[in-house]
């Protein structure tokens, strides 16, 4: 399935000269977002709490790597250089990665784990449900598989939040502090870059509204369950989208890239 | 006193030889409870602790492709610490107790994964040797005496030998790469050889449990028989690879059909069963670490299981 960049769909309207290269830089950082969360899930591997639960985490940073390598693949196509799915994602520095803050953000306890991760599931899912049927014929075959997937992602991390606070008055801590230390990064999700801007004129994109009203419909769900105080007026935290990280993401492209870098231009 | 009646014991050992298989709920002598326990458990912290040596390369893997491949394993390898763990259960033992005696050392785990797994090459040896070896020591388990654990290991031979390969395929990648990836495989190689035959345990004239274990279907073949088996499986292997296997005695043996190969260094051997690996107080630390901070996980979901259960059965009395 071959793209032309010149041509990117046939149900986009309102496609200027400049969708393409819109296009591609924002696969690219849906691409980065899957790939920095699935990276930060996997160093779990063999650390986690519950048998079973470090088999759930593998499996979502399975899940997220398989989506980021068809971002990967189909940005690649869409700019048409012949870069591969790997010097994408392994020969592109830190201020390059285009990835929201929220997913570079360190493992710290299980409940700050399971907080990234709800927050991340919240956006990413109501995401999906519109990119699906949206008018990038390849951007819609991969939400429609993704997709599937990240209703398994939502419903394991709601009921985590939901287990963490209202079970013992340890756990209600933990995640109380993960909410302080990690609510101020959803509001990047939402808040379009003047990439994500461009392609929602050109009818790419859907409104973020809709997606934060549904959002904000099921945080506070989950919440009410989860007996926890629905965060309010938290000052947003932005950047990564625009390539303006957080010092975290240095360090994990550091051991990410490690082995392209040492030894370039070899096949493994 | 001669009776026709057979004993439990012998109508048991009957059974065995006609090769049926002991369920949990048949009768079954003590020793061969304690035996299967002691066996399973240790087979389950195996998989548990083998998650560590190579989840040292997970956020390191050179592609994303390999990145999925070696992650999907690392996985693999918790579901098989599963099945093992419920095949022990069977066995009136409960997890937590297995993880205690893990813990506190008295269970042990196997020694291979004491080893540090220091270049990628080590996640091709890791596959196509130490994987390659456990699969010659459980395809026989397949066919064990004990039901359970039987079944728990066709399913876990048929994810070893898709491991196995993609073992072998990252070390034939760097075979075919560049002077320094051939380098690294050599290393690896180097290094791996001799822990893996240690796999297979002591020689046979110093495995006292050999006997019985035979006797009972719960092992199949010798030590010894099983590390000349893999040694024979090997060579042409890593001969094909281009790669020399690191053994200066190593020569082949037309009168036996099998390579005569050197005495493994026994005083490494047990030196790392008893502790003094490179990595014994690393793994079994990454353990106790583990458990000890998912203690609030584990107390926390079981509160609110709790109190879910409580306002149902509330919710119920009202109705």
């Amino acid at each position: 399935m071959m793209t032309d960049p010149t041509m990117p769909s046939q149900a986009a309207a309102a496609s200027s000269p400049e969708t393409p290269t819109q296009l591609f830089h924002y696969v690219l950082q849906l691409a980065d977002t899957s790939l920095i969360l699935a990276h930060r899930l996997s160093e779990w591997c063999g650390h986690g709490p519950i048998l079973e639960q470090d088999l759930a985490m593998a499996n979502i940073a399975l899940d997220l790597l398989g989506e980021a390598r068809s971002y990967y693949q189909y940005a690649a196509e869409l700019e048409g250089k012949g870069r591969t799915e790997d010097d994408l994602a392994y020969l592109r520095s830190a201020v390059e990665y285009r990835n929201p803050l929220l997913v570079e953000q360190p493992n710290g306890d299980f409940a700050s784990t399971i907080l990234r991760q709800f927050i991340y599931d919240a956006f990413h899912y109501h995401l999906l449900l519109q990119l699906k049927s949206g008018p990038d014929a390849q951007l819609a075959a991969i939400a429609e598989k993704s997709v599937k997937e990240a209703a398994y992602h939502i419903k394991w991390s709601s009921e985590w939040v939901i287990r963490l606070g209202d079970g013992t008055e340890e756990s209600r801590r933990r995640v109380e502090k993960a909410i302080e230390n990690l609510w101020r990064y959803a509001g990047e999700l939402t808040t379009p870059s003047a990439t994500e801007k461009a392609l929602q004129a050109a009818g790419f994109l859907p409104d973020y509204v809709a997606i934060q009203q549904q959002i904000d419909a099921h945080v506070v769900r989950v919440f009410e369950e989860a007996t926890l105080p629905v965060p309010q007026g938290v000052f947003m935290q932005k950047g990564g989208k625009d390539g303006r990280h957080s010092e975290h993401l240095g360090y994990l492209l550091a051991e990410l890239q490690y082995l392209q870098r040492t030894y370039p231009g070899l096949q493994w | 006193m001669e009776t026709l009646e057979l004993t439990q014991e012998e109508q048991f050992q009957a059974r065995i030889d006609a090769d049926m298989r002991i369920e949990p709920k048949d009768w079954m002598p003590d020793a061969y409870r304690k035996t299967l326990i002691r066996q399973i458990s240790q087979h389950a912290h195996s998989e548990l602790v083998g998650m560590l040596p190579e989840g040292n390369w997970i956020t390191r893997a050179p592609s994303l492709k390999r990145k999925s491949i070696l992650l999907a394993k690392v996985q693999d390898e918790a579901g098989h610490g599963l099945y093992l763990y419920s095949a022990a259960e069977t066995l009136g033992t409960s997890r937590d107790q297995m993880l205690a005696d893990l813990h506190s050392g008295k269970a042990k785990y196997s020694s291979i994964f004491n080893y540090p797994t220091l270049s990628w090459a080590d996640m091709g040896c890791v596959g196509w040797l130490v994987d390659g070896a456990a699969i010659l020591n459980q395809v026989p388990l397949c066919r064990t005496s004990y039901g359970p654990y039987a079944r728990a290991m066709v399913r876990v031979c048929k994810e070893e030998s898709f491991h196995q390969r993609q073992g072998f395929e990252i070390m034939q990648t760097l075979c075919e790469g560049s002077p320094e990836q051939k380098a690294m495989a050599q290393e690896g190689l180097n290094r791996w050889w001799w822990p893996t035959l240690m796999m297979f345990g002591p020689k046979d004239s110093e495995s006292p449990n050999t006997a019985q274990s035979m006797n009972w279907r719960i092992k199949r073949f010798t030590n010894d028989e099983l590390r000349q088996k893999f040694v024979d499986m090997m060579v042409p292997q890593a001969e094909f690879l281009g790669l020399t296997v690191p053994d200066p005695n190593l020569k082949w043996n037309e009168a036996k059909q099998g390579y005569d190969f050197g005495d493994v260094d026994w005083e490494e051997f047990w030196n790392v069963v008893k502790g003094n690996g490179m990595c014994n107080k690393e793994r079994l630390q990454a353990r106790v670490q583990a458990h000890e901070e998912g203690a609030w996980v584990r107390e926390a979901a079981l509160a609110h299981a709790e109190k879910r259960q409580q306002r149902e059965a509330a919710k119920a009395a009202a109705a």
